[in-house]
């Protein structure tokens, strides 16, 4: 699926200082990472390894000490055009209804009402959500917040994805429910995506690549090419054969983190 | 057993109990009836009526007032200077609580002043104000406006620092410009605060509005008052308290009833 000879976001000697006190704290650093075109890469790691912070730098949100981020070979200065990011807690507009918050990202661009009202509900639907357009977010439950979170960054369409643990907050059972859904949406669009998680099956399930981080200062400690056919069966896939050498692989790189870095 | 264990988890939540509409107003009418039966009742036979007046005698008055347009003559002054110098100040108020929020080390400067000028006795500005304006209505607008501009500044203010940073990024992935921003987050966020600012600020705006027409006026509810402490005519003096307090009230639901609609997402 990807597209071997360009990569689309590409990551080069990243560091990422905190100074809170007086103190500089080094959150990620030397992280050295390629997404290419429609590949899907997770992230994971330890809590506090800097996850989070790696896709902060991405969205021009946080400016890294030294080092970079490039989009199409472009260096990230703000916030870049066609990057979605997905939040770990929904980020819904309270006071807004579940179809202006998904059309919200086409007011944005100044898209004509009708193009708006037409595209949100083509996406409540793929999510399916039809019925839920005049509702406010408090009215649903997690599952159903995150689809709407989930058809909000697709009306936005953008060439990658950021998703910061985002089906981190919901029930086990959801998670896979609604991991399954992504999925598919996803293949139906190709984008790339950086994928944040700590659920290891998660990751497996969904990725191109896998990627381990070690606990702070976050640094990249192994890779795992993740060589199962697609279209993929969220779920079933974990019996696989592949996939159960693959979650034994990356389980013993990120518990060997924990007594210390590997550089 | 589920409908029993229902029950409890309602009743033990912190003021999360649903009560009947009929059983609040009905108990509230029942205060009111007791506590000014007690006062129409102990008023004369306790104490000297003529210190403390009486219900019935208020009514009176409050009917007599109606039909020589005394009434209104004097309400809708308080009224006016109140409603006008509150509008003025939330609206400047709420405007600098923005402003300053946004702008950066700017705030650290002026934010002790802000503070400091709170901390001023501000019902003591009164005759200042007098002696800049006279003794028309410019006077009490103005010293209305010194007694709510703090309150919406503040709350303002603070609604800025509680806005949820993650939607603020949100909006900064789409792209959002400010205006954007602060139509979709920025406003919504602190509406919340502005009617909590509101709500306190009726009674800080007649509180300035009476006490600037205590110190010098011809009109208004406070030269009423100030009138009737002339003659001695303590129901007099009652009267005009009474009719504050219906404004007050009266405003106080207004404000409910917007709450009511620009927080039905809640």
């Amino acid at each position: 699926m990807a597209n071997d000879n360009q990569a689309k976001l590409s990551i080069r000697d990243l560091k990422v200082e905190f100074r809170a006190k007086g103190r500089n704290t080094v959150a990620l650093d030397g992280v050295h990472l390629d997404v290419k075109d429609g590949e899907f890469v997770s992230v994971v790691g330890p809590s506090g390894c800097g996850k989070s912070t790696l896709l902060k730098v991405v969205t021009g949100l946080l400016q890294p000490a030294s080092g970079g981020a490039f989009i199409d070979g472009q260096p990230i200065d703000g916030v870049p055009d066609r990057v979605g990011m997905v939040f770990q807690n929904d980020a819904l507009l309270p006071w807004k209804t579940v179809v202006q918050n998904v059309r919200l990202p086409l007011a944005i661009k100044g898209l004509p009402d009708k193009e708006q009202r037409r595209e949100a509900e083509r996406l409540l639907k793929l999510v399916g959500l039809e019925g839920f357009a005049s509702f406010y977010p408090k009215q649903l439950s997690g599952g159903m917040r995150k689809r709407v979170a989930l058809a909000r960054t697709f009306a936005y369409d953008p060439d990658i994805y950021l998703m910061d643990e985002p089906f981190g907050p919901l029930d086990a059972q959801t998670r896979v429910k609604i991991g399954e859904e992504f999925l598919r949406m996803w293949e139906s669009v190709g984008k790339s995506v950086l994928f944040i998680t700590h659920d290891i099956e998660e990751a497996i399930a969904l990725s191109d690549r896998v990627i381990v981080m070690s606990p702070r200062p976050g640094r990249i400690k192994a890779e795992f090419p993740i060589q199962l056919a697609r279209p993929r069966p969220f779920y079933d896939i974990r019996f696989d054969p592949v996939f159960k050498e693959l979650q034994k692989e990356i389980w013993a790189q990120m518990s060997d983190g924990a007594s210390g870095g590997v550089h | 057993m589920a409908e029993a264990s229902k029950r409890r988890a309602r009743s033990t939540s912190f003021r999360g109990r649903e009560y009947s509409k009929a059983s609040v107003w009905l108990g509230r009418l029942a205060v009111f009836v007791l506590l000014t039966g007690l006062w129409e009742l102990l008023s004369g036979r306790a104490f000297n009526s003529f210190w403390l007046s009486k219900p019935s005698l208020i009514a009176d008055r409050i009917v007599q007032m109606l039909g020589d347009g005394d009434l209104w003559y004097h309400m809708s002054a308080t009224l006016q200077e109140a409603v006008v110098g509150l509008a003025i100040g939330m609206v400047g108020g709420t405007l600098l609580g923005i402003g300053l929020a946004f702008s950066g080390i700017f705030e650290r400067w002026i934010y002790p002043f802000m503070m400091a000028l709170y901390s001023l006795p501000r019902v003591s500005l009164a005759p200042l104000f007098i002696v800049w304006f006279g003794i028309g209505q410019s006077s009490k607008i103005l010293m209305v406006v010194a007694m709510v501009i703090f309150v919406a500044f503040y709350n303002a203010f603070e609604g800025m620092r509680n806005i949820d940073k993650d939607l603020m990024d949100m909006m900064s992935t789409y792209k959002a410009k400010w205006t954007h921003k602060l139509r979709w987050v920025v406003l919504p966020s602190i509406t919340v605060w502005i009617l909590t600012s509101v709500r306190l600020n009726i009674g800080m705006a007649l509180i300035g509005s009476v006490i600037a027409e205590l110190v010098g006026s011809n009109r208004g509810l406070g030269y009423y008052i100030t009138y009737s402490s002339n003659m001695l005519d303590t129901t007099g003096i009652f009267t005009g308290l009474v009719l504050i307090m219906l404004i007050a009230v009266a405003l106080e639901q207004l404000v409910l009833l917007l709450e009511r609609l620009l927080l039905r997402y809640r």
